[in-house]
């Protein structure tokens, strides 16, 4: 049933490769910028607050897929020669998600009430005392499952990176395909791939999120 | 004049889209609240696999796969069929909107307490009566700022309907870059299109969110 995967199976695992590697340097570039950007969009300093704001408003309202090309584009104008597909969907990538995971590090924070910061500075606490003990631990909790979701959301939308034509996990089922013409095995197969990781990632999120409300 | 014909194909697969997405979605998220086991269980099937599928994998699944489900001779009429990715796409939004809505949709049902449904049922109505009249006005009303994301996400989504073909405001971009090689400045421009998309969606919902809020709920 699954012939045509099973011929290219090498071919087809190279590509998830690529798809999880896209991953990888997408959160290790996205969730540090994201930390900034959270923290910028708490600042009371409105030299960084606004352009921060603006930055992410902006970002969200555009599909990542126009980010992706605009990135594409504007590469070869600042260094003179067109970017490797890989490296600029990386960037792309990063600038994009950072704003996502901006907004659930924002929230995070500003979710920790006043009253406990308050509580923790009247127990004789100190500035970052009260940060590292109080507010990060109770931000941190809260912000998990959203995070993992983001990482979830970040892993699926790798696939875009198809249209700069890096040869990502479902450029090459499509390259498969046109050679073989089995579309219902090859993307069910994708499909399943998917899903499988997905729904895992899922499942450790709703663990988390479970914990949480135990702690109270 | 390439990024105008865009913009207006790239409303009527965010409109058509949302209107398909919105009646399955409050559908699927009403069965899975159901008593029914088998129901609630084909609801639940149906979000996960939507999902936790990324939608690019499924608008390829149903562009090349889907014609081939129904067997050889069906699947030439089918090709043949003018402006399919158009339609594919449509539907493929649909359906994946329709999982995010689901989602919403529950959650609004869960955010109404057991005490409304007590009262309803105390009034003289019967089950139907009571989620009809009741409880799903209510939490569609509770489940409009949700909805909100997810009727710009359907917009920026309907982007990805670019990898079959459609020609829609990403697509055209990219091809004013081909032909002109003013690639930079068409991507600007499609940018500034969803910008403005996404400020005209905010506006409407807003509105409408005025409108029909639930005096001393969702107090903003």
């Amino acid at each position: 049933m699954f012939d045509a995967v099973g011929r290219n199976l090498p071919f087809l695992m190279g590509g998830f490769w690529v798809t999880v590697k896209l991953m990888f340097f997408a959160l290790a570039g996205g969730i540090p910028l994201g930390i900034l950007v959270g923290l910028g969009r708490i600042s009371r300093n409105k030299w960084v607050y606004y352009p921060v704001t603006f930055y992410v408003n902006v970002i969200r309202n555009i599909p990542l897929i126009l980010v992706i090309f605009w990135f594409y584009f504007v590469m070869p104008i600042i260094i003179g020669r067109p970017l490797d597909p890989f490296p600029s969907a990386v960037i792309s990538f990063i600038i994009f998600e950072a704003t996502y995971f901006g907004e659930i590090i924002r929230a995070g924070y500003q979710s920790v009430s006043k009253g406990q910061i308050e509580a923790g500075y009247s127990t004789g606490l100190t500035y970052v005392q009260t940060t590292r003990w109080i507010l990060i631990p109770i931000a941190l909790r809260r912000m998990l499952p959203s995070m993992i979701t983001q990482s979830i959301v970040t892993y699926q939308d790798t696939c875009l990176a198809f249209v700069i034509g890096l040869p990502e996990f479902i450029r090459r089922a499509r390259i498969v395909d046109t050679m073989e013409v089995r579309s219902i095995q090859l993307f069910g197969f994708v499909a399943i791939v998917f899903f499988i990781t997905c729904y895992i990632g899922s499942v450790i999120s709703r663990r988390f999120e479970v914990k949480e409300k135990e702690g109270g | 004049m390439y990024l105008l014909q865009g913009i207006w194909v790239t409303i009527k697969l965010g409109l058509i889209g949302w209107a398909m997405a919105l009646s399955l979605g409050v559908l699927i998220g009403t069965i899975r609240i159901s008593p029914w086991r088998w129901l609630s269980s084909i609801g639940t099937a149906y979000v996960e696999i939507f999902r936790n599928i990324p939608f690019m994998v499924q608008l390829f699944f149903w562009y090349y796969a889907g014609p081939m489900i129904f067997g050889e001779s069906l699947q030439y009429r089918i090709n043949a069929i003018i402006g399919l990715n158009y339609y594919v796409a449509i539907i493929a939004l649909g359906m994946y909107t329709a999982s995010r809505v689901a989602e919403h949709t529950r959650a609004g049902f869960a955010a109404i307490s057991r005490d409304h449904h007590h009262a309803a049922l105390s009034t003289g109505l019967t089950h139907p009566q009571m989620y009809r009249y009741v409880i799903i006005p209510y939490a569609l009303r509770i489940i409009i700022p949700p909805l909100t994301t997810e009727f710009l996400t359907i917009f920026k989504n309907s982007s990805i309907a670019m990898t079959i073909g459609v020609l829609e405001t990403t697509f055209m971009s990219y091809k004013i870059d081909s032909e002109t090689f003013h690639g930079l400045e068409s991507t600007t421009g499609a940018c500034l299109i969803y910008l403005g998309l996404g400020l005209a969606v905010v506006k409407l919902m807003g509105t409408l969110e005025s409108r029909l809020k639930i005096p001393g709920m969702i107090g903003r």
